[in-house]
């Protein structure tokens, strides 16, 4: 639907947004642009609804984004509230229900151009914080339509901290504008409070401002240097960042492999099933979900962490079954334990298929753990940072059970002599159960954090074995602290390298550096030492 | 008669003790070779190559579900030719050599009188050559990169030149957000190397500068989004409207979206438009953060006609699962299947070499208005839609183009494809012909 | 299958008795393709090509029972050397086609053309010669499993850890042939081959041709690999895979012992990977997947490790099984497959060759208290 040339030059103006609005199609008013779904129409019906201080702006707009408000086939608007509706233009409650509604359709268009429209209205907010986060919202708008409204703003605004990010609105909107004569002095101000703001934002609108011609020569070179001054912040911070993203990678990694640490360096069983333990602690979470939607809806926020126990004991019982039923008649053939519990894999991967159909199931982020947070120059996603702390919980807990606890010392003790241990009286197969049990119980978890960051279908577990592997592997079996050791450092390591040289050669150099490293040190980072290790 | 593996077998298979795997097993085994009762005579053979398990199991379990239902509604309606279709199923496990095999398995064992199968290029390029050596039919229902034009192959998805330049007009526009960078982000395979070579040199004749374009790869499955997240969002700031253009495939999309979510880009800063994430791809997300990505395709679920909305009917039916969504290719196996009907009805026979002449000019209303037609070189004519995602997992159309836009074969965005057609209807009738030079570079059908 | 027990006396006659089944075999259904499609022993093409692979996927089921069954090594990667095989043989066959590309360029493969590849790459030199071409099946493969095993075995990398760094090679393998920059096809692979040595691919003649030839190989490589683990150096290596430490005390060098095995049957896979893609028509980075490699072990379990004739019987039985139950139970195939793995590993240590020639012992396992008490002392 591009329109003819001769509009544009009306676009511009409507951008240019003066109070006034050309509206090409020369609707009767704001309402009547809104309702005619022209998207163009609206997104200009929306600014000028919000700038003209009509009582109903606020509602109308609201609705709008709420995806309540409704257009009759006579051009007529109206408010859904609950089974009833509110002509939009009086604000009166109709008493029949109009014919042929219709709810009006949103583009990114107009979604900005609502963003921009209520935080306009909010900068006179009352309460403080609302100001705050509109003055913070306009920042990355820059649209210079609001100017005005930024200016009666800060003639009344006390608050010091308001003041400050609606000064960096303001100088965000004014370099969005074209320079006109007689504003360079404002212009230069402009671009020293964004390059001390600094950050991609700010470096965006620089840059646009040194690229452009008809601006004058120093506010150009004040731009330019104002760019390089970010970069330069940006490099430093894009370390620990890059870091960030490394040590998370990390982290993913460490939760895949604690469970094959312990089934595979403890007890030397090789468990190709390991990753669709994984899977189903990432089903479990999901059925927990809903289970908790259907039940008490209240909780779903927390329904996470609910899964995290709930996937524990159902990996964990799984997989004290598969040893009873399976492992425990091929000990001591450790190569045989690989192609059956392969095969145990392809089973469990065309059970959940049948199951729960073969498309991937969503999995919902609760609100706590969506989004980021700056910290100086970088951005730590939540539930990056969520996982991360977790993957610590989980390390720290299974030390903890390894070494405080009657079960941990009887793992060490199986694990360093069996037929010694079982001398002394521990009930080896009993030990050899619950340490398979805790192993698929330690997958589950993996399985609770990897559902907030991958997809949730039968072929998870497929894309974690071979990197869980491989940590364990390189970190030396039998050894959490190699296993750690290994993940951070495949971790570090694939982030380090992705970005000069992209991310398959990145994992393809990891996988063989890691096959190099073997070949030096055939027992891993960490080798245990002493009698009785298995090849 | 001549010794075929599967008969043996079917005897064989009787035999086997394998029946332990449990009557359920049989049972639906054997509701998925039934069909209704009504038409008598030798039935119609229709294949269905779709992976049923493995990593593609994702995308096409529901292709071959449409396609059971589609099979089971023309019996209801009386078969084809008087004689019921039956469907024959395989499993090609998403290995590209069995596709091969399992095609060889359907044309020359099983005699099927079409095919309707494949989702990958690689699957489709695999049983190309068997389709070619057979003279067997095969539609393919999924949108992907062109530069191809068999004979023996029915493409019912999107060429290039009906997703993804409608897609980046609609970019470039003002509705569209007026994007003048671009970051052509997507998986290392033919598809999105094909596409985005296709894009640049579109965009560049629309002006926008090589600076401008950012081309980035990443393997199949990649789950680890954070730093090409990051360099999108820095790609972004560079003081120029920038959108995305994703050809990410498949698992890979989930914890992509799931990265710009977290990271803050959101729609009205930095607009995503992709061209795999459909409606099935969204049910596995949460599609909150996602308000306003857009996508393209020839299809959406939530287009109100009544086609659509009795073809949605249906297939809730169908699948007795009221929530199941339909997607593009889906309807694509639906206009493929039902123009396949047509042109079975107007030759008389399912003799392959007529059939495939009597394809050409078939009409078939598409589910979301229009009327499709095929083309002569095997493509289709279809209307083209943006939608944008909401946050009940369905898209919501903020554009298409004013008229059907008709499937190209060969894209003129490409220097050396540029005067390439492709034209098997009479006198051309060749997959490949050169109109400047006026020849047929591959082979002709005499 | 105590087998030391007896120095001296291993013969594997079930070797020559497979050797010569599989020649009468492809003959006989080479020969039946031939007949008219009228004549009740007609035997179909889709028939003569699934024999073919099933034979193409013997050799790789051969070559992995070599380094398994009687090197104790169990690799989870040598459907690697499989598929680089395969590539080479593919390259041949890409540049067969000529200009009967659908770009028509008689230089450049379609799918360089597709990416805008001005020239070939420099590996891609020579491939146009079949001669050549056959050598590269061999190099290559033969090249990278003795880097790989040099530094594996002199390091003495055993066990697990070996097994799973083959699969670690395989992988980064498949990753590598995935990124389109490599210049073999990317995710497509090299495929839509036309002729071999100036003959139509699609002809039943050359179908049954190549099914005499992958059967002649195959017996070829059985027998070579009877000879080799039949004498004294079959003794060496069964001593090496039940106890590694002992025989080096004894003065031997087990790394140089599996070095060799190792080469010699990565060779074999090649060979069947490059008649593989002849009969399947194509070759990609699919071919590499780790789930490959394992399949193929788990083959040569059914069959019966350390047996030649079991990984051959394994191999085609298996896949024969695959091809059925993929048409027949499309959507449970997958359990049967999965079980069989269970069900061999649990009750059938010694394959199906166990069943039909019963063992008077199970086989021993690579791990025993020898091997792992001199694990100590290992720097």
């Amino acid at each position: 639907m591009r329109k003819a040339g001769w509009l544009s030059g009306v676009m511009a103006a409507l951008v240019m947004g003066a109070a006034i609005v050309f509206s090409p199609l020369a609707h009767a008013d704001e309402f009547d642009a809104l309702a005619s779904g022209h998207f163009e129409d609206m997104a200009g019906a929306i600014a000028t609804l919000a700038a003209s201080g009509n009582p109903q702006a606020v509602p109308v707009l609201h609705a709008l984004e709420e995806h309540q408000l409704f257009a009759s086939s006579q051009g007529g608007l109206f408010i859904r509230q609950g089974e009833n509706y509110v002509d939009a233009r009086t604000g009166q409650p109709v008493s029949a229900t109009p014919p042929d509604l219709h709810p009006m359709r949103l583009n990114n268009r107009v979604r900005k151009a609502l963003a921009g429209a209520q935080a306009e209205m909010e900068l006179v907010a009352p309460q403080r914080d609302v100001r705050l986060k509109a003055a913070t919202a306009l920042y990355g708008r820059h649209d210079p339509a609001l100017l005005p409204a930024i200016d009666h703003a800060l003639s009344v605004e006390k608050d010091s901290g308001v003041r400050v990010k609606l000064e960096e609105a303001r100088a965000a909107t004014i370099l969005g504008q074209a320079p006109v004569e007689g504003a360079q002095s404002q212009r230069l101000e402009a671009v020293h409070t964004l390059a001390g703001v600094g950050g991609l934002e700010a470096r965006g609108i620089l840059a646009s401002v040194a690229a452009a011609s008809v601006e004058a020569p120093d506010v150009r070179k004040a731009a330019s240097e104002g760019v390089s001054a970010i970069d330069w912040h940006l490099r430093m911070w894009s370390v620990f960042q890059n870091a960030f993203y490394g040590l998370s990678y990390g982290s993913v990694l460490l939760l895949a492999a604690t469970g094959l640490a312990i089934t595979f360096g403890v007890m030397g069983v090789i468990n190709m099933a390991h990753g669709e333990m994984m899977m189903i602690g990432a089903y479990t979470t999901w059925m927990v979900q809903q289970g908790i939607r259907a039940t008490a809806p209240m909780l779903e926020p927390v329904s996470i962490l609910l899964a995290i126990p709930v996937a524990f004991l159902v990996c964990g019982t799984i997989g004290v079954v598969i040893e009873r039923g399976l492992i425990r008649f091929l000990y001591g053939r450790p190569l045989e334990t690989l192609l059956a519990t392969w095969g145990l894999s392809l089973i469990l991967q065309q059970a959940v298929r049948s199951i729960f159909g073969p498309t991937n199931l969503a999995v919902e982020t609760p609100l706590w753990l969506s989004g980021s947070f700056a910290l100086g120059g970088m951005d730590i996603t939540l539930n990056r940072l969520a996982i991360f702390i977790f993957a610590g919980l989980v390390l720290g807990g299974l030390m903890l059970v390894l070494r405080r606890t009657p079960l941990g010392l009887q793992m060490r003790a199986v694990t360093q002599n069996r037929r010694m241990a079982a001398l002394m009286g521990i009930r080896t197969p009993r030990v050899d159960a619950l340490a398979f049990g805790l192993g698929a119980g330690l997958a589950g978890l993996a399985g609770v954090a990897v559902s907030q960051i991958d997809n949730v279908s039968p072929n998870l577990g497929q894309s974690y074995i071979i990197d869980s592997f491989m940590v364990v592997v390189f970190g030396g079996v039998g050894n959490l602290w190699g296993t750690l050791a290994a993940a951070m450092a495949l971790g570090m390591g694939g982030k380090i390298l992705e970005p000069t040289i992209g991310a398959v050669s990145a994992k393809i150099a990891i996988l063989v550096l890691v096959i190099l490293y073997i070949q030096r040190h055939p027992r891993g980072m960490f080798p245990v030492r002493g009698r009785g290790v298995e090849s | 008669m001549p010794v075929t593996l599967p008969n043996l077998s079917r005897r064989a298979f009787g035999r086997l003790a394998l029946a332990s795997s449990v009557a359920a097993v049989g049972a639906a085994w054997s509701s998925e070779r039934s069909y209704a009762a009504a038409p008598k005579g030798e039935p119609i053979k229709v294949g269905i190559l779709h992976s049923l398990s493995g990593t593609m199991a994702i995308s096409e379990t529901t292709l071959k579900d449409v396609m059971l239902m589609l099979i089971a509604e023309q019996n209801r309606k009386g078969g084809l030719l008087g004689r019921p279709l039956e469907a024959v199923v395989v499993d090609p496990a998403s290995n590209w050599p069995l596709f091969a095999e399992k095609a060889r398995q359907l044309l020359s064992v099983d005699k099927v009188s079409a095919v309707f199968g494949c989702w990958t290029s690689v699957s489709r390029k695999s049983v190309l050559p068997v389709f070619e050596e057979l003279n067997g039919i095969l539609f393919y229902p999924v949108q992907y990169e062109a530069q191809e034009c068999s004979r023996n192959i029915f493409y019912t998805g999107a060429a290039p030149n009906q997703q993804a330049i409608p897609a980046v007009d609609y970019l470039l526009s003002e509705d569209g957000g007026g994007a003048k960078r671009f970051a052509l982000v997507g998986t290392d395979y033919v598809y999105p190397r094909t596409t985005n070579q296709i894009l640049v040199n579109y965009l560049k004749s629309k002006g926008i500068a090589d600076e401008d374009i950012m081309v980035n790869y990443t393997p199949f499955g990649q789950s680890d989004w954070q730093t090409i997240v990051s360099q999108i969002k820095a790609f972004g700031s560079a003081g120029k409207k920038t959108a995305v253009v994703s050809t990410i495939n498949g698992d890979a999309n989930v914890p992509f979206y799931k990265e710009l979510g977290n990271q803050g880009i959101s729609s009205t800063d930095i607009p995503v438009m992709a061209f795999s994430v459909g409606e099935e791809e969204l049910a596995g997300m949460d599609t909150k953060p996602l308000v306003g990505q857009l996508a393209a395709w020839n299809y959406f679920e939530s287009i109100d006609t009544p086609a659509n909305e009795a073809f949605i009917k249906q297939w809730h039916e169908f699948t007795k699962n009221p929530k199941r969504t339909t997607n593009d290719p889906m309807e694509a196996h639906y206009i493929g299947f039902n123009m396949w009907v047509q042109a079975v009805t107007k030759a008389g026979t399912t003799d392959h070499d007529k059939v495939i002449d009597a394809m050409i000019g078939i009409r078939q209303p598409n589910l979301t208005g229009g009327v499709a037609e095929m083309l002569p070189d095997h493509h289709l004519t279809k209307p083209v839609y943006i939608g944008e995602i909401q946050d009940d997992g369905q898209f919501s159309v903020v554009w298409k183009t004013p008229a059907l836009v008709p499937g190209q074969a060969w894209s003129p965005w490409v220097p050396e494809t540029k005067d390439l057609i492709g034209d098997w209807s009479q006198p051309i009738a060749c997959g490949n012909y050169n109109t400047v030079t006026k020849t047929c570079i591959g082979k002709k059908h005499a | 299958m105590n087998l030391l027990s007896k120095p001296g006396a291993r013969s594997f006659p079930g070797a020559v008795r497979m050797a010569a089944v599989v020649v009468v075999v492809a003959i006989v259904l080479a020969g039946a393709s031939m007949l008219p499609e009228s004549n009740p022993l007609h035997v179909s093409a889709f028939v003569v090509s699934l024999a073919g692979k099933y034979l193409a996927y013997a050799m790789l089921a051969l070559s992995v029972d070599l380094v398994w069954g009687f090197a104790g090594i169990l690799t989870l990667g040598h459907a690697a050397f499989f598929a680089l095989g395969g590539y080479a043989m593919g390259m041949y066959l890409m540049r067969e086609i000529g200009a009967r590309g659908v770009y028509g360029n008689p230089n450049l493969p379609d799918f360089m053309i597709f990416l805008s590849w001005k020239s070939l790459p420099w590996y891609w030199w020579g491939t146009d010669h079949f001669a050549w071409a056959m050598l590269l099946v061999l190099v290559i493969p033969a090249a990278l499993a003795g880097v790989f095993g040099w530094l594996a075995f002199r390091s003495r990398v055993s066990g697990v850890y070996l097994s799973i760094i083959t699969q670690a090679l395989t992988y980064a393998l498949m990753l590598g042939f995935f990124q389109n920059g490599l210049g073999f096809g990317g995710n497509n692979g090299l495929t839509d081959f036309k002729d071999i040595l100036g003959a139509d691919l699609h002809t039943p003649t050359t179908r049954a041709v190549l099914l005499v030839v992958t059967g002649v190989m195959l017996a070829l490589a059985l027998l070579i690999s009877r000879f080799v683990v039949g004498g004294r150096f079959g003794n060496l290596l069964v001593a090496v895979r039940d106890a590694e430490s002992r025989t080096r005390f004894l003065g031997y060098r087990p790394d140089q012992v599996k070095l060799l095995v190792w080469v010699f049957s990565a060779m074999i896979a090649a060979v069947g990977g490059a008649l593989y893609v002849t009969q399947v028509g194509i070759i990609n980075p699919g071919e590499f997947a780790p789930a490959n490699s394992i399949e193929s072990v788990i083959w040569v379990a059914v069959g019966g490790r350390g047996t030649l004739a079991g990984a051959v019987l394994g191999a085609v039985l298996v896949n024969l099984g695959k091809t059925l139950f993929t048409a027949w139970l499309p959507e449970f195939w997958l359990y049967g497959l999965g079980l069989l793995f269970l069900v061999t590993t649990l009750f059938l240590p010694n394959g199906l060759m166990g069943l039909w020639r019963p063992m008077k012992k199970a086989a021993p396992e690579e791990v025993t208290p020898e091997v792992s008490d001199t694990q100590g002392d290992e720097a």
